[in-house]
């Protein structure tokens, strides 16, 4: 039934031509061969502009845009300036993000050898452990940071009062308390992200490192890290983002004192109560580009790793 | 038998014994401190916390907050897993990105976005309140705060799982005549439906659990207050043994759902398909 003369016909393309120009209509028919497109794409643009994108957009146009408090542009900016640069901001972010940075590392190490005793060892109860470690995953932040507060409490917690009695050390409320919510957080992190690369790691090429004369140690630092340690940073990475966000727990277990114990998103919700939103919006645009900057490094560490393993 | 791939029995039991060490004192210590200070005084006063006036408020509003963000984001993962693994489109690397945007910002920055949009001094406040309208510190608010955190849960699940499924057998329903409907709910929502379910009971648990994005827009006021936020308020106000007993209560929730999320991985998903981040 098709009257319409085709491009070749008409004598307008040659013939390879007319192949690849069916090819190029037959793909852009293809697209469509299952129907509803336009449906889901539709809702998918929109949902994701309505709660997530046009939110961010407002959160970052709030920094730039001159209020009845600050009529000027650059009121707004000298404003948003002086507080993400104020000395309590300043302390609030080495507390954050040094924290996060400490118990991303504890957790490296003991999620590497959590990980390693997961995959390698036969022990009785391996499962049931291999499902806790999603716990910290599972369980509200709110539960987690009262929980981990009254075992770490020096006044009857499981190991808090030891710790105190012992050594006249204090946990809960103090650092150190916001240090353990913060490696309780990460520690599944590592070690999912670790298991899949541990059960790859071919046992040939240890192996073959044996029959060349390296001893156990020698095989772990040579032929074992430097394989996985692309997953070992990712892992690190992941529990040092998701640390430098946390609030939940650590409302529990840390004092929250200005200057000691102050976490950044403490400080933007005490913004917020002040009415100075200008400010806490300030705040939240230094911790998305923080996030920003984890996700670059995770995603620059996945992208070489991937090269240099098909070289 | 001793092989090459053998670790000495010293770092062997070292291992095992670090592993145990970590996981008794992170992970069981806290659950087994939870159970017994919500039990101390006896089920009858267990019970009698978690039926006081605010105990039960707050899990009526945790419950109301699941009920609209759970379906909300069921069916956005769905479409968008739909879209994104069916179709070709320009962009498409980018929307996948964009998507996991809310597993990386801090929970807090969910909340403050909504408050900077709602609040008395944010883009919309002004005109909210002239006209009567109460989105910020009432139930909407908590339930955008909730779906931007949980906003990826059930997506990141089905993405990978309907892309390992391709699209040849909704393609040869499409030749043997069946119409959009049939075509998802006979051929592929028997094959998603536990993808879906675990997607689905992981973004339950972190909606009923969430603290730091519903902080900042629900407030202080009693009554319209979620369950993790009056842990925090029995807390405050030294109730601890009623903090224990509703934090018993969400303990109960993420243990059934890591059981049903394993059972699932065991039966039905290829383990560990889906990372926490």
């Amino acid at each position: 039934m098709n009257a319409v003369p085709s491009a070749l016909e008409k004598g307008y393309v040659t013939s390879t031509e007319e192949t690849a120009l069916n090819n190029q209509n037959n793909r852009s028919r293809r697209r469509h061969i299952l129907p509803g497109f336009h449906l889901t794409l539709g809702f998918t643009i929109f949902y994701l502009s309505a709660i997530v994108l046009i939110p961010l957009a407002a959160l970052v146009a709030k920094v730039v845009t001159p209020t009845f408090d600050y009529p000027g542009f650059s009121q707004v900016i000298g404003h948003v300036l002086k507080v993400v640069t104020d000395t309590r901001a300043v302390d609030s972010y080495w507390l954050s993000f040094g924290l996060s940075f400490v118990a991303a590392l504890i957790n490296g190490v003991f999620g590497f050898i959590a990980a390693w005793a997961l995959i390698r060892y036969e022990f009785p109860g391996k499962k049931i452990l291999d499902a806790l470690v999603d716990l910290p995953f599972a369980m509200p932040t709110s539960v987690a940071g009262l929980a981990l507060t009254q075992v770490f409490s020096n006044n009857g917690g499981y190991i808090g009062q030891w710790l105190y009695e012992w050594f006249g050390w204090q946990i809960s409320y103090t650092r150190w308390g916001i240090l353990i919510a913060l490696v309780f957080i990460g520690f599944p992190f590592v070690v999912r992200t670790l298991q899949p690369v541990l059960t790859d790691l071919a046992s040939d090429v240890e192996e073959a490192a044996a029959c060349l004369g390296s001893n156990r140690w020698q095989t772990f630092w040579r032929v074992i890290l430097p394989s996985v340690r692309p997953a070992l940073i990712t892992g690190v990475m992941l529990a040092f983002g998701r640390g430098v966000g946390e609030y939940g727990s650590i409302v529990f277990i840390s004092s929250m004192i200005p200057y000691s114990t102050e976490i950044t998103p403490q400080l933007i919700i005490i913004k917020l109560e002040e009415f100075d939103y200008v400010g806490a919006a300030g705040l939240g645009v230094v911790m998305l580009l923080m996030s920003f900057a984890i996700v670059a490094t995770v995603n620059l560490v996945q992208y070489f790793s991937s090269t240099r393993r098909s070289s | 038998m001793k092989r090459a791939t053998t670790d000495p029995w010293l770092a062997r039991y070292a291992f095992i014994g670090i592993l145990v060490v970590f996981v008794v004192i992170f992970l069981l210590f806290p659950v087994s401190v939870v159970l017994y200070e919500a039990l101390k005084g006896g089920l009858g006063f267990y019970f009698s916390a978690l039926t006081a006036t605010h105990s039960l408020t707050a899990i009526r509003l945790t419950l109301l907050v699941a009920v609209a963000v759970v379906p909300l984001n069921t069916l956005f993962g769905v479409c968008a897993a739909w879209a994104i693994t069916h179709f070709r489109f320009c962009g498409k690397a980018l929307l996948i990105s964009l998507i996991e945007i809310p597993l990386w910002v801090s929970p807090v920055i969910g909340g403050l976005v909504f408050a900077l949009i709602f609040g008395q001094k944010g883009w919309l406040g002004p005109w909210l309140d002239a006209h009567h309208i109460q989105i910020l510190f009432a139930y909407p608010g908590i339930v955008l705060a909730t779906a931007f955190v949980t906003f990826p849960f059930v997506a990141r699940g089905l993405i990978p799982l309907m892309q390992a499924q391709g699209s040849a057998e909704e393609e040869a329903a499409l030749t043997l005549g069946a119409n959009g409907w049939q075509l998802f709910w006979r051929v592929t929502f028997p094959k998603i439906k536990w993808g879906i379910l675990y997607g689905m009971i992981l973004c339950n648990a972190r909606a009923m659990g969430e603290f730091g994005a519903v902080s900042v827009v629900a407030g202080s006021v009693d009554d319209r207050i979620t369950m993790p936020l009056q842990i925090e308020q029995y807390y405050l106000d030294f109730s601890l043994p009623d903090a224990f007993a509703l934090a018993s209560l969400l303990l109960l929730l993420s243990v059934v759902t890591l059981v049903i999320k394993i059972g699932l991985e065991w039966r039905h998903l290829a383990p560990n398909y889906v990372r926490p981040h």
